[in-house]
């Protein structure tokens, strides 16, 4: 029999859930705010109420061209989370169907390459890159957020296939489909929600990439992280400066998941509820 | 015949396409007020040479300096131009990782760059860099509010005044603290004032043969009257204070007195963001009487490294960026009171810039007044005035701010940091091989 549930602990639920939901946005809110307040302001305490002044966007926007880092950010995203995708849904296909004694051990290994402090492999990485004339290119940086995200693309969508019960595809195999139409046309749909979260998830991930993507670009392929970074100033205020280009940095993907929430939590919760 | 054209074709195009590109350099920067100008400003340099195409890199100044190491280490090739400090030039030109200045052109006046600055980015006589604005430290203080305490600051004052001038002025009340010092831990923020300060008392980090000092009582007494000083008449919450959080302070009215970098009496006397821009006095940063004054010195500087294949176009550039042209540019597009300071000893001459920067003969003394050669009362083993020009200073300083820091707040007792500090610089220098 089901337990009932009585108005106050819902409202109780509810309650903690608005709180929780609140101090995790707040930071972000709070950095909205300050982009909206001039810079002695930012700087001297705490104050929800800005003046509203705009000014540090147009400082922003003076100082250097947002469009050429807002589209390498784009680029980079899509670009690593689809190379993602194209590696991972045949990866996770075999080791969620035909599994062998020794998945469980390539699944941990994977993962414990995420393990590793990045910091750890700056030079090894860096000196591939020099030497195969990848630094500052979008196409190196687009693989090594391909790499960075793979397992945890590999992960997601190996416990979304594996929600999927295997008479589907022995059934489609029955009636003759070829191992690419059993990809294709039966299992990609099925795990449609699955894919789509993952690669929102992962789009969100390397969107906000800090560490490669200003360590291995200069000009040409600097994403809006770097954009950021360009706004911290050693002598001379730049909290407002900051929260703007923050602002507009964060902004794509903020209205991205705003409108794209229902599918990402569909997908995140996908085969924990029944 | 098909193949040949089109052979033919793609080799002719990839040879426009590095023509394009052939002197396009890359300069990385700090997002400084003067750095933000000189990128505005670089139409005049286009114009007189076309063929240079220049493109920036603004980054955070710690992030700046760990990617241009990584760079610099694997030559990787990716910056033509750098902006550095006086603590990278003397290591990073000792280990052939910079080009020297020769090349700077015949109208350049290299003897025009103040000898304090040229020294400090020189090594065996060769210029490593180029400065692009000097600093020294010096005292701001509110004269209404030294007045209102009965007293007069004098152009050279001791410590003892500091301390005496920063009781009576303090009036929490009101919200104003005698005294306003860095307290953030790190070893360009806190470290640098306290070493400056340091050398005043006759302390030094290391002895002759690279044996740290933090256990004799020069530092002892250091430490002591600094965090006397900050409890007694500082801002509340002082050991998170830097540069930036100072400035605050001081510009909102908090601080009566304030000790840090001359290029802040352009931002302090600024009637747009100050409060007390017509109230500002600067003295030299005090001393006790033993020789030393408690001032730094410090150039962000252009510098090209050594792994860059367009020398003589970066040359040009930072020929151009550190001349008497461009101090003469940028006065004529914002002002006298803009022009970067700190760099040549003719800007200090001009009528024009005196008129304009009334802190401008503060500045170029205080300058003048820090050896980094000779930075302590007591011989020491290295370069430097609030740093020690070793590779390993940048985290030794950083720890030793720290416990500075911790003390600072009352987490730790003055003996307690630094007897820590004692056994960290041990530990480090053992382990970089400077102690046997």
């Amino acid at each position: 029999m089901a337990r009932a549930v009585t108005t106050q602990h819902k409202t109780i639920a509810t309650v903690a859930a608005w709180v929780v939901a609140l101090l995790i946005f707040f930071p972000i809110l709070y950095t909205i705010i300050t982009s909206f307040k001039s810079e002695q302001e930012a700087i001297q305490g705490f104050a929800l109420i800005p003046s509203g002044t705009t000014e540090s966007y147009s400082e922003v926007q003076a100082q250097s061209g947002y469009f050429k880092f807002f589209l390498n950010s784009v680029i980079l995203s899509v670009g690593s989370t689809v190379l993602a995708l194209i590696v991972a849904v045949p990866a996770a296909w075999s080791m969620a169907f035909s599994p062998t004694k020794r998945t469980k051990d390539i699944l941990m290994w994977m993962l414990s390459t995420k393990m590793m402090p990045a910091v750890a492999v700056l030079f090894p990485i860096y000196l591939i890159f020099r030497d195969t004339g990848l630094l500052d290119s979008r196409i190196g940086l687009t693989v090594m957020l391909m790499l960075i995200n793979l397992p945890i693309v590999v992960w997601m969508l190996y416990t979304y296939f594996r929600e999927i019960p295997g008479e589907i595809l022995e059934a489609a195999r029955m009636d003759g489909a070829s191992l690419w139409n059993e990809i294709i046309y039966v299992l990609t749909p099925m795990a449609v929600p699955g894919i789509a979260s993952t690669m929102l998830l992962n789009i969100i991930l390397a969107w906000n990439e800090a560490f490669w993507t200003i360590r291995l670009t200069t000009t040409e392929a600097a994403p809006l992280t770097a954009f950021i970074s360009s706004f911290s100033s050693p002598q001379g205020l730049f909290w407002a400066k900051l929260s703007a280009a923050s602002t507009l940095a964060i902004a794509p993907i903020l209205i991205m998941g705003w409108f794209s929430q229902k599918q990402l939590v569909r997908g995140l919760t996908f085969g924990a509820v029944k | 015949m098909k193949l040949r054209t089109l052979t033919l074709g793609l080799l002719s195009a990839s040879a426009l396409a590095f023509a394009a590109h052939a002197e396009s350099i890359t300069i990385a920067t700090v997002n400084n007020g003067d750095m933000v100008r000189m990128q505005k400003l670089t139409d005049d340099f286009t114009k007189a040479n076309p063929d240079i195409q220049l493109n920036w890199v603004t980054l955070e100044e710690n992030v700046l300096r760990e990617r241009v190491t990584t760079d610099i280490a694997t030559k990787g090739g990716q910056y033509d131009v750098l902006t550095i400090g006086t603590y990278e030039v003397p290591i990073w030109a000792k280990q052939s990782w910079l080009l020297p200045l020769e090349k700077l052109g015949d109208d350049y006046d290299v003897k025009d760059i103040i000898p304090a600055i040229a020294g400090g980015l020189s090594v065996d006589g060769k210029l490593y860099a180029a400065p692009f604005y000097g600093e020294s430290s010096f005292v701001m203080y509110r004269k209404d509010l030294m007045e209102k305490a009965g007293l007069k600051m004098p152009d050279a004052p001791t410590w003892d005044f500091i301390k005496e001038a920063a009781d009576k002025m303090t009036d929490r009340a009101n919200g104003v603290n005698g005294i306003c010092l860095r307290g953030k831990a790190g070893w360009g923020e806190n470290m640098a004032f306290l070493t400056a300060m340091s050398n005043s008392f006759g302390a030094r980090w290391f002895d002759e043969n690279w044996k740290p000092q933090f256990e004799q009582p020069e530092w002892k007494n250091t430490l002591q009257f600094y965090v006397d000083l900050m409890k007694a008449d500082g801002p509340e919450g002082a050991s998170s204070n830097g540069f930036n959080e100072n400035l605050a302070l001081f510009q909102q009215g908090k601080c009566g007195m304030w000790i840090d970098a001359t290029v802040a009496a352009s931002f302090v006397s600024d009637p747009k963001a100050s409060q007390v821009a017509d109230k500002v006095g600067y003295a030299l940063a005090p001393d006790k009487g033993l020789g030393k004054r408690g001032n730094w010195l410090w150039a962000w500087s252009l510098a090209i490294p050594a792994g860059t294949k367009k020398a003589d176009a970066a040359e040009k550039f930072v020929s151009w960026a550190t001349s008497k042209h461009y101090l003469d540019l940028v006065a004529s597009k914002e002002g006298w009171a803009n022009v970067p300071p700190g760099t040549r000893t003719s800007l200090y001459n001009n009528p024009e810039y005196q008129k304009a920067a009334p802190f401008a003969k503060m500045t170029l003394d205080s300058i003048n007044a820090a050896d980094p050669t000779h930075p302590t009362v007591k011989p020491v083993p290295y370069v430097g005035v609030q740093f020690v020009a070793i590779p390993e200073f940048q985290g030794l300083g950083t720890t030793v701010g720290q416990l500075f820091s911790a003390a600072l707040a009352g987490q730790s007792s003055v003996d307690d940091a630094l007897k820590q500090a004692q056994d960290a610089a041990t530990a480090a220098m053992t382990e970089g091989g400077y102690l046997k």
